[in-house]
């Protein structure tokens, strides 16, 4: 017997902004399932990045008070879609940072659902996205909050920089509440990299392009603050960078 | 080693500066003076070569080289620096980080050796003493949390690392206390009072010529110089107020 997996259309919420034809090419995409037992720790790094075309779909599931530490760095030039589902029992802590860094014309994309089941877990969302030339960025994150989950703890921070005015971000934090007693902040902001700082930066002698690396250095280490390889992260997250201006 | 003939320059389409001219040698100090809105802060960022000060008229040399056709980084190397009336923040980038590339950028471009770490901390570990600034302020974001005092200390530690021929130091003592504002003017003395080196002091008050005491001073008003004399003009403006003595 075979299973069809039909190709989504852009009709299917989450895959509004894909890139079809890319998305094509890598479908269908298995889920990778990651289950942490109570009181347990875990972590994952995903750096999708050169020229292949690629698609992750993490399934996560945090038994009570155990603790998920995942970090995305997603960089162009092939179409880069990370797709996670996270699932919190009692107490569970999951911490995402993800940057993307697009400069050409291609799609990233991270698409998170995150459901407190339980009273009392934690969840941190830092995206911190960078878009040149007509690089598309899309986050599309869901944070639901299952009757009962009291003392549920939840923030989503989404910030995009656009280097050029042909660059695309979308952002869609959304929030779904079932329970009383709860908190959830989400913050979400699209910009471009302040003038009067690059000149600041440029009248003590750093060239255009190394005041913006500078700049936007600073905004992605955002997403990287206290990963277990933070260093390697933001390094290689500063040659993508320097690859990007 | 400055010499400023008959600029003009516009902001958003209005004049602001008209024909204002100005030399300045090495070793010399010359204070400007003048009322809100004359002119002085765009004098400052159109030597600096901020985006949207546009020139539209006159020229600007600095030893020997026309400074205006130079990008802001450039000027920077060849020796000017601009002390901003409102130091930016800059969230995320460490002091630093950021006045260690910004030396060894400028360095690079006059062809020479980059400064290593060490040699660098050391650098910056005797100049913001001479400022009495905590090193651990040096680490932190640039200029984030620093009150308005500190962020013109740190300034003029940014000065001394970064050894300017010319500085154009605009407002550096609004916001200042007193103890702050003698730190300044010692710090301003230490760092740029060389037979080599030049200041142009943008003020409104006599005060920190007290400390920083100028060869010359002048009044701009609007958008061009309008007298100018010894360290007597300014007390004479402190006593008589700009309305008397630039009519």
């Amino acid at each position: 017997m075979t299973v069809a997996f039909p190709l989504p259309t852009r009709k299917d919420e989450d895959f509004r902004y894909t890139d079809l034809a890319a998305l094509a090419g890598v479908w269908p995409v298995a889920a990778e399932e990651i289950s942490v037992p109570a009181g347990g720790q875990g972590s994952l790094v995903l750096t999708p990045e050169g020229a292949v075309p690629t698609a992750r779909h993490i399934v996560l599931t945090l038994a009570d008070e155990a603790r998920f530490d995942m970090r995305v760095l997603t960089v162009g030039p092939a179409f880069g879609r990370v797709t996670i589902d996270v699932r919190l029992g009692r107490a569970a802590s999951f911490t995402l940072g993800a940057a993307q860094l697009g400069g050409h014309g291609e799609t990233l994309e991270l698409i998170t659902e995150v459901t407190h089941t339980a009273p009392d877990a934690i969840s941190r969302q830092v995206v911190r996205t960078v878009l040149g030339n007509k690089a598309v960025g899309s986050y599309l994150g869901r944070v639901a909050v299952e009757r009962g989950a009291i003392g549920t703890d939840a923030v989503q921070s989404v910030r995009a920089m656009l280097l050029d005015r042909t660059a695309t971000a979308n952002a869609r934090p959304e929030l779904e509440i079932y329970a009383d007693d709860v908190k959830c902040a989400h913050g979400c902001a699209v910009g471009e990299l302040d003038a009067t700082g690059l000149f600041y930066l440029q009248s003590r002698g750093l060239s255009p392009a190394e005041a913006k690396r500078l700049m936007l250095q600073a905004f992605v280490a955002e997403a990287f603050v206290g990963a277990p390889d933070e260093d390697t992260l933001n390094a290689a997250a500063l040659a993508a960078l320097g690859a990007l201006l | 080693m400055l010499q400023i003939d008959n600029l003009s320059a516009e902001v958003a389409g209005k004049p602001i500066l008209k024909g204002l001219s100005l030399a300045v040698n090495a070793g010399e100090i010359h204070a400007i003076m003048g009322p809100n809105g004359a002119g002085k802060s765009t004098l400052g960022y159109t030597l600096g070569g901020r985006p949207g000060y546009e020139v539209t008229g006159g020229s600007v040399r600095f030893d020997g080289q026309d400074l205006l056709a130079l990008e802001p980084h450039e000027r920077a190397a060849a020796g000017l620096f601009l002390g901003f009336q409102y130091p930016v923040e800059i969230p995320g980038v460490s002091n630093v980080q950021f006045l260690r590339e910004a030396l060894n950028a400028q360095r690079r471009s006059r062809g020479e050796e980059p400064l290593s770490g060490g040699a660098f901390l050391k650098l910056a570990r005797e100049k913001a003493a001479l400022l009495r600034m905590d090193m651990e302020m040096l680490k932190r974001p640039v200029n984030v949390g620093f009150s308005g005092g500190e962020k013109k200390r740190a300034e003029m530690v940014q000065m001394g690392i970064l050894d300017p021929k010319f500085a154009v130091l605009d407002e550096t003592d609004s916001g200042l206390d007193i103890d702050a504002l003698r730190i300044c003017g010692e710090g301003i003395n230490a760092i740029m009072r060389k037979p080599d080196k030049a200041v142009l002091l943008i003020t409104h008050y006599q005060r920190l010529l007290d400390y920083v005491k100028p060869d010359y001073v002048h009044v701009l008003a609007g958008g061009r110089i309008v007298k100018s004399g010894g360290p007597e003009l300014a007390l004479q403006l402190e006593s008589e107020g700009y309305e008397a003595v630039a009519a």
